[in-house]
């Protein structure tokens, strides 16, 4: 359809937003095997060592594993609330259907310093101690949308008829959630969960405000960046993140077709 | 009558429970949507809108400078402030400009982009293309963001290849210029996955059509591509406008002597001067703007492309 | 297959974070620690893990604001101590952020210099809101290769010749130094003490420092920030800690620190104990180890700083011959005399009137000086 001109030069293009895109993680990878802590351009000399030292750093597994449980809850409780409200906003029309969209999606509208200070000022007030909990609400809140929208969106190409007829079939509520809908919006729910956990995983500026003392991955990044003695730990560890979650990434795309922001699906 | 019905056709009493339960809700939609809704519209309202609340009403308070404990009077004093001191009208103006600027440079660069990936791409290359823009939001944006400084700096990647090609050096290290090419970076897949969702669903019918009543390829670009792919556009603009907006990582790490966010001043209010009013009064100029541009995204259709 | 794959690669960073939450588990406790960078080095944290059984967390904070606020955050509860400049602990303490300590708990306090033990900055009424530890002066770092003739005044970082090449830190306290650097070359404005400035001295400081800002290249916020430009040539003079150029000199780089003749800002540093800490038993144990002959000596060479401990002069020799000497750790008083310490901006001058300015200006400035 398109001219060969026309498509070639998109070719071209594609392949520099790509270099774009792909240079600075290249860097990142290619300093995880810098000899020197001080990093300068170009690499003055090559050696593994990093990576023995960043795996056995007892206050990087300590974040890691915060940060795991932290995305592993926030992606839960965005699953439960974010389906709940999609499937209420699909079936039902009424008043102000709309702003529950507008309002689900603010948190992430809105910058996150003002959320990140909101909450902190709040969790002081009820006295909440900060930790794991005040991180996963604090996470929760963004990442809620991320799974609503998938789901929304897929609820909307999946037929009513279809669980209208399970039920003519005699199938109570429950089973036609479990046997008809749940396997419809499944994929829907993988995606967006996948995604939530990606965001919760990498945030800073929220966590900031709600972790205390507590360190999540991004922010003992942070406090290696700022003391930058052992900076290619941190290369090493983003480098086999990346190396472990470019598996399930691929993974989820191939059970989805298509894509938007918020709706992986 | 349903129960009568349900022991005729012999279920078990948990089971007929199950089917009153689910029979009455069905009888009565509105009940089952509010089930539904109160959970999470309940904990947005008691988590985070209090919370919002709460900061802004703090913003008609002040500190006291000494104890640092909040003084709850009503006072305008500090949007006095904010307003009377040029200072922070710049550095609103910076940020909302340094915004704007990412979010065109990121759409014009996302928009081949995706058209490629939704219209030419084969399949596999498309899905290929997919999780190479997904991907880079799993290698940590603190890490990407310090890989740019290494790239940016005087001796660095960008400086040292210019020269080897003999070009002249770039030398934007620690500029705002450099500031809106490492946001522009950083939220690039928030822009193109969006508008590549938008362009995927323009049925092949339409373009046809449009060629068919003899428009050429540009026409059928401006006049059906481009409408149909609004909503998707203004969709990633909401991420690479809103996140520009509210950073205050990015202007400390890459920006330079004239480089302060909203975010900065709102953040050093917070943590240096320990300041939560003036902060929240400033931060209500990022909540302004961003309500604003919300509604007019909306108008668009933008919600619907998320 | 590929599902296989993912519950392999899942069990690996499940397996990868158990050993780390045995570790926690010891008996000791936590704590949770706000520092400056370096001040919490493996060098000295790791054996004090193993022998007394507590877990040290550190939070690097860039500035004794951050610390202030850090120290109140979420009621106070959140951090276990903190390694206070002059210029926060008397807020902490008039906060009651900060809980009084015993001393005599802490067998290396008798070999402290004298100057060191009851302090102003961390006695009040003769209790000890903690214990000091080291202290030092903010120098000035330059390029040996760039910068010749080597350089002898703070006048540097304020003239052309190094314009685009010049950084200073971003801390509202910077102030002080453009104030000291006014007080031995303007002495018509009358500044008595780089803290304690009236109006017109505070105006003259700012419009040096509104001067200065054209021909800096950033302002550094972060330790690593300063390392960098130095590292990666965006920077050849400014202002600086120890800490940056013993990183540097590590690394091969071509720098060399001095106090100008002008003398310097400084500060002295006490671990400061959380009025509401739950370890205080770990606290006291820190307060002492870090006390130690041998483990000021090696925060001294790893910081670049002045002990407090007479005893660590000689151990600090053992470690890296001459050092003691370098630092000052032997003839202390005459070199303390050089440096103004940090100490917090307050309206009272110190001479009856109350027409200096205060801190809260101090940042307000600091804030618009950035614009």
């Amino acid at each position: 359809m398109e001219q060969r001109g026309t498509r070639i030069a998109l070719g071209v293009w594609v392949g520099l937003v790509l270099l774009f895109l792909y240079v600075p993680i290249v860097v990142i990878c290619l300093y995880a095997f810098n000899k020197s802590n001080v990093q300068s351009w170009p690499i003055s000399g090559w050696t593994t060592h990093w990576f023995g030292s960043a795996i056995h750093n007892g206050d990087m597994q300590q974040a890691l594993w915060l940060s795991l449980k932290a995305a592993a809850l926030a992606t839960v409780a965005a699953i439960a609330l974010g389906s709940a409200a999609a499937f209420g906003v699909h079936r039902f029309r009424f008043f102000g259907r709309e702003a529950v969209s507008f309002l689900l999606v603010l948190p992430i509208a809105l910058p996150g310093i003002i959320t990140g200070m909101a909450l902190n000022s709040y969790f002081t007030f009820w006295k909440l101690n900060f930790g794991l909990l005040t991180i996963v609400i604090g996470h929760a809140t963004f990442c809620v949308v991320v799974v609503y929208n998938n789901v929304l969106a897929r609820l909307r190409r999946v037929p009513g008829s279809l669980a209208e007829a399970s039920m003519d079939l005699g199938a109570d509520g429950w089973q036609t959630f479990r046997f008809v809908t749940l396997p419809s919006i499944s994929t829907a729910l993988v995606s967006g969960g996948l995604l939530a956990f990606a965001l919760s995983f990498d945030e800073v500026i929220v966590t900031t405000f709600t972790a205390g003392a507590q360190n999540t991955l991004p922010i003992w990044i942070f406090g290696q960046i700022r003391l930058g003695q052992q900076l290619p730990q941190v290369n090493v560890v983003v480098f086999l993140i990346l190396a472990v979650t470019i598996i399930p990434v691929a993974l989820a795309q191939r059970l989805t077709s298509e894509s938007g922001i918020l709706r992986t699906e | 009558m349903a129960a009568g019905l349900d022991a005729a056709q012999g279920l078990s009493p948990a089971r007929r429970a199950r089917r009153r339960v689910g029979g009455a809700l069905f009888r009565r939609p509105w009940l089952k949507g509010l089930a539904l809704l109160a959970p999470p519209v309940g904990a947005f309202g008691f988590f985070y809108i209090a919370a919002l609340v709460v900061l802004f009403v703090s913003a008609f308070w002040t500190v006291d400078a000494f104890t640092g404990e909040l003084v709850h009077r009503w006072t305008f004093d500090n949007f006095r402030t904010l307003w009377q001191e040029s200072a922070y009208r710049t550095v609103a103006l910076r940020t909302v400009w340094v915004a704007a600027a990412v979010t065109v440079t990121d759409a014009v660069i996302a928009f081949p982009f995706a058209y490629y990936m939704a219209r030419v791409a084969k399949p596999r290359v498309r899905a290929a293309l997919f999780v190479l823009v997904l991907l880079p939001l799993w290698a940590s944006y603190l890490a990407r963001i310090y890989s740019w400084r290494l790239i940016l700096d005087h001796d660095g990647l960008l400086n040292w290849s210019a020269q080897k090609l003999g070009l002249p050096a770039p030398g934007i290290e620690y500029t705002n210029t450099a500031m809106w090419v490492v946001f522009s970076y950083i939220w690039l897949p928030f822009m193109i996955l969006p508008v590549y969702a938008s362009l995927e669903r323009i049925p092949q019918s339409y373009l046809e059509a449009s060629r068919d009543l003899g428009a050429r390829g540009f026409r059928t670009l401006r006049r059906v591509v481009l409408p149909l792919a609004l909503p998707g556009v203004v969709a990633g603009s909401i991420f690479t406008f809103s996140l520009t907006l509210g950073d205050y990582i990015t202007p400390t790490l890459i920006g330079g002597t004239s480089s302060q966010f909203i975010g900065n001043v709102v953040y050093d209010a917070v943590n240096q001067s320990s300041n939560l009013p003036f902060g929240a009064a400033f931060a209500v100029v990022p909540v302004v703007v961003m309500g604003a541009y919300l509604l007019v995204a909306r108008r668009l259709g933008a919600f619907e492309a998320l | 297959m590929n599902r296989r794959v993912m519950l392999v690669a899942v069990a690996a960073a499940v397996g990868l974070s158990f050993p780390a939450a045995g570790v926690t588990r010891a008996n000791g406790g936590t704590l949770n620690m706000i520092a400056w960078e370096g001040y919490t080095q493996p060098q000295w944290v790791n054996p004090f893990e193993k022998q007394t059984g507590c877990k040290v967390v550190p939070k690097y904070a860039g500035s004794s604001d951050e610390m202030v606020t850090l120290m109140r955050s979420g009621g106070g509860s959140q951090y276990d101590m903190v390694s206070a400049s002059g210029d926060a602990s008397l807020r902490l303490i008039y906060g009651h952020d900060v809980q009084p300590v015993d001393p005599s708990k802490i067998p290396d306090f008798k070999n402290f210099n004298k100057a060191f033990q009851s302090p102003p900055n961390n006695t009040v009424g003769g209790k000890h809101y903690g214990i000091s530890l080291q202290w030092g002066p903010n120098t000035l770092l330059y390029n040996t290769q760039k910068v010749t003739p080597a350089p002898t005044s703070w006048s540097a970082i304020y003239s052309s010749k190094y314009a685009g090449k010049i950084t200073v830190p971003d801390n509202p306290i910077q102030i002080a130094d453009a104030a000291l650097y006014l007080m031995k070359t303007q002495p018509s404005l009358g500044i008595k003490d780089p803290y304690e400035l009236n109006q017109s001295q505070f105006d003259a400081t700012i419009s040096l420092l509104k001067k200065q800002k054209s021909l800096i290249k950033k302002y550094w916020a972060l330790a690593s920030d300063e390392i960098d430009l130095f590292k990666n040539g965006d920077a050849v003079i400014g202002a600086s800690w120890p800490y940056q150029t013993n990183t540097l000199i590590a690394d091969k780089a071509p720098v060399k620190d001095l106090i100008p003749k002008e003398g310097a800002t400084g500060w002295l540093d006490t671990w400061m104990v959380s009025a509401h800490t739950k370890n205080l038993d770990c606290a006291y144990k820190w307060l002492a180890w870090i006390s130690t002959p041998k483990v000021q000596a090696e925060q001294a060479i790893y910081f670049g700083e002045t002990p407090v401990n007479s005893k660590a002069c000689a151990w600090m020799d053992k470690l890296s011959k001459g050092s003691c000497e370098q630092y000052h750790a032997n003839a202390p008083l005459a070199y303390f005399k050089q440096i103004y310490f940090w100490k917090t901006p307050i309206a009272d001058c110190g001479n009856g009137q109350k027409n200096c300015m205060d801190y809260t200006k101090w940042q307000q400035a600091w804030t618009q000086l950035k614009g």
